[in-house]
């Protein structure tokens, strides 16, 4: 199995600020890797470099086997790209839009028509194909600029931040395209702030901080750096926090981290089931009322904390791009 | 080489057809274009025109029709930065670069969808003009002379439009800048004989690279106020009404070429 995106030390500086320092990135065809990282960790710009529309300083990249820097216009025709924008004419119905596009890449208008057709009907916007653009819902405006960005059935897809700002529904109806965009053999490069999404559609996971990949791995190898399975405890008074923090404490032999807010504390178990055990009966010596006990594995959240010292700010981030 | 040549001819096209498919399919844009002459010429020719002096006398309508002309073209200025930066705050402008396309043709593509618009535009103003009585009255060929040097001045207007447009990059931000870019296209000889204003502004508007257009589409046209005044860029209105705009583009058509580059930068 060959490799869809290679990159080699992509550096790219603006004036003082870097934002890529070094980034190395292999991505096997037919998967689908997630750049993860906080606002700013060089995410997009990395897309935006492999996507041809950013030069880079200096370092080597191939998509899709051609040349970043010297054939951009041979990467332009095997690949596509999504944003947080709906990069659609708002003027335009889903049809004029697509066949645009689809007569930019060079298709004959007869076969630009055909091929907005198929993927209307595809993208679940037949009914909706004559109405501009404008008068879509978020989710369909969504679908659209995924459609326009899947004219030429692409080798290799970027989707930056594809769901920033959507709701869970219209989230929910991108992961099902991309998973089955992927089924057909798209390599897709996605870059996301919501751990969740990175965890329910990537193969393999390369996290981002100051422009460099400080880690990689499938989410699982990732979860398992942060120390194997994570035990919840949320007790029914706030009072008994710090009571039942230092019986869960004790039991886990560590200092658990308290989340005031939700009642709940929370410890690294390297030997779950045992550590489980030690936990219930510690609670029960303390006389602390435990509304929920959980063993789990750890979340990527946990990993970004581990990993960088600070959390991934997916709730900032999120505000910031809305406003 | 051929074909490279080809395909960017038709991605011209293609950008192009884009913005001419809205005049098909959003009626109210026709409409939209016709109020703002049918606005200006109801305001000066009828509201502020009964006030009004032209110099060496004559018909206020028959002065004003060319200022209107003129200032349509340079209105475009305003539409042209809005579309751009509008393309680029929406991601247009990213998706088109990331197409196989010929690049050169995202901006031929605006220009000549915007000559296009304008040419329309032009034709349905100067309807209005003859709705209220305005007319040629120098033969056909000198009027389409002056139509010519109108669009020459929207082509000006175009680079102007795309230059800004890519640097404000939001159209809110266009819609400020046109703000503050607006009162300069009314310091001209479209309404007033800059002879009537204070001398430091009757000045600058006679050095308005708008107002040699206005004073050239009297001349030709036949129109009352040619020539008024008696200063060298008054009495040179034809000839300066060519300089200006090629002027206007040799500067602002090299500077939006460059700032379009620096998106990849």
């Amino acid at each position: 199995m060959g490799l869809a995106i290679v990159a080699e030390d992509l550096r790219k500086r603006y004036g003082d600020t870097v934002a890529l320092d070094g980034l190395d990135l292999a991505v096997p065809e037919g998967t689908v890797c997630g750049l993860l990282g906080p606002n700013g960790a060089g995410k997009t710009t990395a897309v935006r470099v492999l996507a041809t529309l950013l030069r880079m300083d200096s370092g080597r990249a191939t998509v899709a086997g051609c040349d970043v820097t010297s054939d951009p216009r041979a990467v332009r025709a095997k690949i596509g790209l999504t944003s947080q924008h709906d990069a659609v004419d708002e003027a335009l119905s889903g049809r004029r839009n697509l066949e645009m596009f689809g007569r930019l890449h060079h298709l004959s208008p007869a076969a630009a028509r055909r091929r907005a057709d198929e993927l209307l009907e595809r993208f679940g916007l037949s009914e909706a194909a004559t109405r501009p653009a404008k008068k879509y819902s978020g989710g369909m405006r969504r679908r659209l600029d995924l459609a326009a960005s899947f004219i030429r059935a692409p080798r290799v897809l970027f989707l930056d931040e594809p769901t920033t700002g959507q709701d869970p529904r219209n989230r929910n109806e991108v992961w099902d395209v991309v998973r089955s965009l992927v089924a057909e053999g798209t390599t897709v490069l996605l870059t996301t702030h919501y751990l969740d999404e990175a965890d329910q559609l990537a193969d393999s996971i390369s996290v981002i901080d100051r422009g460099r990949v400080i880690a990689s791995g499938t989410p699982a190898e990732l979860k398992a750096r942060v120390g194997g399975s994570q035990i919840d405890v949320v007790v029914a008074a706030e009072s008994d926090l710090s009571v039942a923090a230092s019986a869960v404490g004790f039991a886990c032999g560590c200092t658990p981290s308290v989340d005031t807010a939700v009642r709940r504390v929370t410890a690294p178990a390297v030997e779950p089931v045992a550590a489980l055990g030690a936990v219930l009966r510690g609670l029960e010596d303390v006389g602390v009322t435990a509304e929920d006990v959980a063993l789990r594995r750890p979340t990527l959240d946990e990993v970004f904390l581990q990993l960088t010292g600070r959390p991934a700010e997916s709730e900032t981030s999120a505000e910031e791009v809305a406003a | 080489m051929i074909a490279r040549l080809q395909w960017g001819v038709y991605d011209t096209w293609t950008i192009t057809r884009r913005d001419l498919i809205t005049w098909v399919i959003n009626p109210v844009r026709v409409v939209g274009e016709l109020v703002f002459p049918i606005m200006f010429v109801l305001l000066f020719g009828y509201v502020f025109g009964s006030g009004m002096v032209v110099p060496g006398g004559g018909d206020y309508r028959d002065f004003l029709m060319p200022g209107i002309f003129a200032m349509t073209m340079a209105f475009g200025i305003g539409n042209t930065m809005t579309v751009v930066a509008t393309d680029i705050e929406r991601g247009v402008m990213d998706r088109f670069r990331s197409l196989p396309m010929a690049p050169s043709a995202i901006v031929a593509g605006r220009c000549s969808a915007d000559m296009v618009n304008s040419f329309l535009g032009l034709l349905i103003t100067i309807a209005c003009g003859l709705v209220v009585g305005w007319s040629w009255h120098d033969g056909l060929l000198n009027a389409l002379f002056a139509v010519l040097l109108l669009l020459l001045l929207r082509f000006a207007c175009l680079w102007i439009g795309i230059y800004l447009g890519l640097i404000v990059g939001s159209p809110e931000a266009a819609g400020a800048i046109w703000g503050l870019l607006f009162p300069f296209t009314m310091v001209t000889s479209a309404f007033v004989a800059p002879e009537l204003m204070p001398d430091w502004l009757g000045f600058l508007a006679e050095w308005n690279p708008l107002s040699s257009t206005v004073g050239a589409a009297r001349e030709l046209f036949g129109n009352v106020g040619a020539e008024t005044g008696s200063s060298w860029i008054a009495s040179n209105a034809v000839l300066m009404a060519a300089v200006w705009p090629l002027v206007i583009t040799a500067i602002f058509l090299p500077l939006s070429v460059r700032r379009y580059q620096r998106l990849s930068r």
